[in-house]
């Protein structure tokens, strides 16, 4: 009984925001990828497109072999013109890999890159719960739905550019070191190359020869 | 080694260290120690008159401890710069009783007793660390009887012996009798691809090294008998499959299994070998008169410092974490900075002189392109609910954030450049009069909220820093490490952002369990905003204990990056707690914290930096 009215309560607590919210006329693209197998595989992405079409406000869901490809771009650029989306949520993979990639595509359909939001159905599911095929297709849906709750609350935002002192530092003067400074300088810029012996050399200058050439190391 | 010292572009700082790294991508200030060399680097001529004189002598590093060297001295003869260095360790002094000889000696003079250490303050836009590895040290395999018996060398001290510049000159020779041996056996893993010393991988390059080595004894000594005992021969690189047959051409007896112990001959001083050929599975007694253990290459020990100064993360064996393994090899985790050489794995000098290169490309992107983005994802003031107490300024561990003057009405102000974003001042403020860019309230609630809209009693709410939990949570993905799917994910920038309402909010709407998550305090990417996060989750643990609601159900865990396995067992033991939640707990537990005051923020005002 508690846990009904408490169902309640969230429903009308959401349905405020939602309206608060709706006056921007939201309208969100969601893009559920199947990365091959990766994710295909395990979740079952059909199922979790249909469910994402049930959302509240979402108004064109796609699902793709490779979202992040170029046809899977496209798509995503099709969709925003097509649709008039101002929202887009892309279930694929972890953000680390293809954020930039996603925010850039949007950017190019014209589209503020902070309205861009990812879901990560791979690293985070699809490829954790192989053997739990239903579970982690309704964990998917799960975290789409979650995904869509945010991107509600999206706002564009400008990034701030700023300036880039123009020189280097490397730390350390091995053979690593030494090369990164040299194609560095060699690039025009002012490299500082701070070593932490007496000599630069590092190891390398204690080695005889070295291999596969048989030549002198310094 | 000679361009870089007469490069005009370079501006070569040795005998320093770097002591404070602060700022971000494309501004970062740093601090270098210059030590004092008590030598005029650019005076100075290598005449070595000063060395001629010095009466002090110490064992030589760079020839291993093979020969000596004076209290004043050349590091190697290339060595770049060309120039002496004082030990002042070592230097008796500049008193005329004690010494003070080379300073009369020195016609150039350019010794000088008084000359202190600098400090150097640098702007920079882009870091390589290069800073290397450190050589494993065989004492502790006592079979091995290293330091014990004096004919058992390292692969180093090898080097050292077989070089025209060593202190042999390049005759090779044993210890103990200063003749060249007739045998010589290596062993190989000395350090590496052990569980119990040394290190549990493979080093990478100590299999190819001593197959050079045994083609420079080939080529110096003819007849000389080399026996290699191995685990596996790794000959994987370009070129490198053919010198390991040109070694077997040569009669090089390549012998598979390693010595158990080593003995030696009180008289001959000769090495006695045991070892299981595993190959004819039998017990081979081996006698010869020098044994050369392989040793293995050891992240370096200071990797520490390196870490804390550039905010990196190391993989559990030690070396530095990249952005990414496959995709991102050359970059640190953080913006800006990028990995050459050993100190992200061990690597043969063509392997490092490629990853340079590409760290240097890497790094020149950002120099070219003379401006870099800054992700909005930094904080604002929201002015009208400002009380000005000023926690805010307290917690930024950037001190972004200028103090406030109640009595005087100074709103506290946000330095947007120097503000990282980690959303510490966010989750402290107490009135809700700071909004994080793209990590609002309403956004990380929306998530709450949505992922407890059904079946919230199997759901775990768990937190996760993008630093490390997170990346944690990718690893154990990308090594498919399968944990039980109740968990749901919801990332902040640092752990530091999670606000006492999210999680107080996640237990109103019914979560059993909720999971903050964030970097080891050493690992944190925001300095010290971590610590906000633990005294925050203690002070939400005292909270719900006086609610009568269980504290355990709320878990605090840091994971790393690099922890995909410590990330799994995580979710499998909360699994295992999500079993002990009773539902009538979950009920009462929303029921207390539904009656309480409203949790929910209001929609937040317009926003004023």
């Amino acid at each position: 009984m508690l846990i009904a009215n408490f169902a309640f309560c969230i429903e009308t607590e959401t349905l405020r925001r939602y309206k608060a919210v709706s006056k921007n006329d939201l309208r969100m693209g969601v893009f559920v990828c199947e990365c091959g197998l990766n994710i295909a595989g395990t979740v079952d992405c059909k199922a979790v497109s249909e469910y994402a079409r049930t959302l509240p406000d979402v108004v064109a869901v796609i699902q793709n072999k490779y979202t992040c490809a170029d046809p899977g771009q496209n798509e995503i650029k099709k969709a925003i013109a097509e649709h008039n989306l101002n929202r887009v949520v892309v279930a694929s993979c972890t953000p680390k890999i293809h954020e930039p990639t996603f925010r850039q595509c949007v950017a190019e359909a014209g589209l503020n890159p902070y309205l861009f939001e990812m879901v990560n159905i791979r690293e985070h599911c699809s490829w954790v719960h192989q053997n739990q095929k239903d579970r982690a297709t309704e964990k998917a849906k799960d975290l789409v739905r979650s995904g869509v709750a945010r991107a509600r609350y999206l706002e564009t935002q400008d990034e701030a550019e700023v300036k880039v002192t123009k020189s280097a530092l490397v730390i350390g003067g091995g053979i690593a070191g030494i090369q990164a400074a040299l194609d560095l300088a060699d690039g025009g810029h002012k490299v500082y190359l701070v070593e932490k012996e007496p000599s630069i050399g590092g190891i390398m200058a204690q080695i005889d020869k070295t291999y596969p050439t048989m030549d002198c190391s310094i | 080694m000679m361009d870089v010292g007469r490069h005009p572009n370079i501006e070569l700082l040795v005998y320093s260290e770097v002591e404070d790294v602060s700022g971000y991508i494309g501004n970062f200030k740093v601090k270098v120690r210059k030590k004092a060399r008590y030598v005029g680097e650019k005076e100075c001529t290598a005449c070595g008159e000063c060395a001629k004189i010095c009466p002090v002598v110490k064992p030589d590093e760079y020839q291993m401890g093979l020969s000596s060297r004076k209290a004043i001295y050349m590091p190697f003869p290339q060595a770049v710069p060309s120039a002496y260095i004082l030990n002042m360790a070592d230097c008796l002094g500049n008193n005329p009783i004690a010494c003070g000889k080379c300073l009369e000696k020195c016609e150039k003079k350019c010794i000088d007793y008084d000359i202190q250490d600098q400090i150097l303050e640098l702007e920079i836009g882009t870091i390589i660390a290069a800073t290397g590895m450190d050589v494993y040290d065989p004492t502790e395999l006592d079979e091995y009887g290293y330091t014990r018996y004096e004919n058992v060398i390292t692969s180093m001290e090898f080097e050292r012996l077989i070089c025209a510049g060593g202190p042999t000159e390049g005759h090779f020779v044993r210890p103990t009798d200063w003749k060249t041996p007739k045998s010589v056996a290596f062993i190989q893993c000395v350090g590496s691809r052990s569980e119990k010393r040394g290190a549990p991988y493979c080093s990478n390059i100590c299999c190819m090294n001593t197959i050079k080595d045994t083609l420079l004894l080939a080529d110096h000594y003819p007849g000389m008998q080399c026996k290699v005992f191995y685990m596996d021969i790794r000959a994987f690189g370009k070129g490198f499959e053919d010198l390991y047959k040109r070694s077997k051409e040569e009669g090089v007896q390549y012998i598979r299994g390693l010595p158990g112990e080593i003995e030696e001959d009180p008289v001959t001083k000769n090495l006695i070998l045991r070892a299981e050929n595993t190959t004819t599975r039998e017990i081979e007694t081996h006698e010869v008169e020098m044994v050369v253990l392989s040793v293995g290459v050891l992240p370096r020990r200071d990797g520490d410092v390196v870490q804390k100064l550039l905010t990196l993360s190391r993989t559990s064996d030690g070396f530095f974490l990249e952005a990414h393994p496959k995709l991102k090899p050359v970059d640190a985790p953080t913006r800006g900075v990028f990995f050459a050489g050993c100190t992200e794995y061990p690597k043969d000098v063509k392997d490092s002189v490629t990853q340079a290169g590409a760290a240097a490309a890497r790094a020149s992107i950002i120099l070219n392109a003379g401006k870099v983005k800054i992700e909005a994802i930094t904080s604002r003031l929201i002015k009208e609910k400002c009380t000005f107490c000023g926690l805010c300024a307290k917690v930024c561990p950037y001190h972004a954030i200028t103090a406030a003057d109640r009595k005087n009405k100074v709103y506290p102000m946000v330095i947007e450049a120097a503000c990282a974003g980690c959303g510490a001042c966010a989750a402290e403020c107490p009135v809700d009069a700071i909004k994080m860019r793209h990590f609002t309230d309403e956004q990380i609630m929306s998530q709450v909220e949505a992922l407890l809209e059904k079946d919230s009693q199997e759901a775990i709410v768990c937190f996760a820093c993008n630093w490390c939990s997170y990346a944690g949570g990718d690893m154990a993905g990308t090594s498919r490490l399968q944990y039980p799917p109740n968990v749901r994910l919801i990332r902040t920038m640092c752990s530091g952002r999670v606000d006492k309402k999210f999680v107080l909010q996640a237990f109103k709407l019914g979560a059993p369990l909720v999971l903050v998550s964030g970097c080891h305090f050493a690992d944190c990417h925001y300095i010290s905003a971590v610590h906000w996060t633990q005294r925050r989750v203690e002070r939400l643990w005292d909270t719900l204990e006086q609610k009568g609601i269980r504290p355990e159900r709320l878990q605090l865990e840091w994971i790393s990056a690099a922890e995909g396995q410590k990330f799994a067992k995580v979710m499998r033991g909360l699994e295992e707690m999500l079993k002990a939640v009773t539902r009538e707990e979950i009920e009462y537990t929303m029921k207390v914290l539904g009656d309480a005051k409203e949790v929910t923020p209001e929609p937040s005002l317009v926003a004023v930096s």
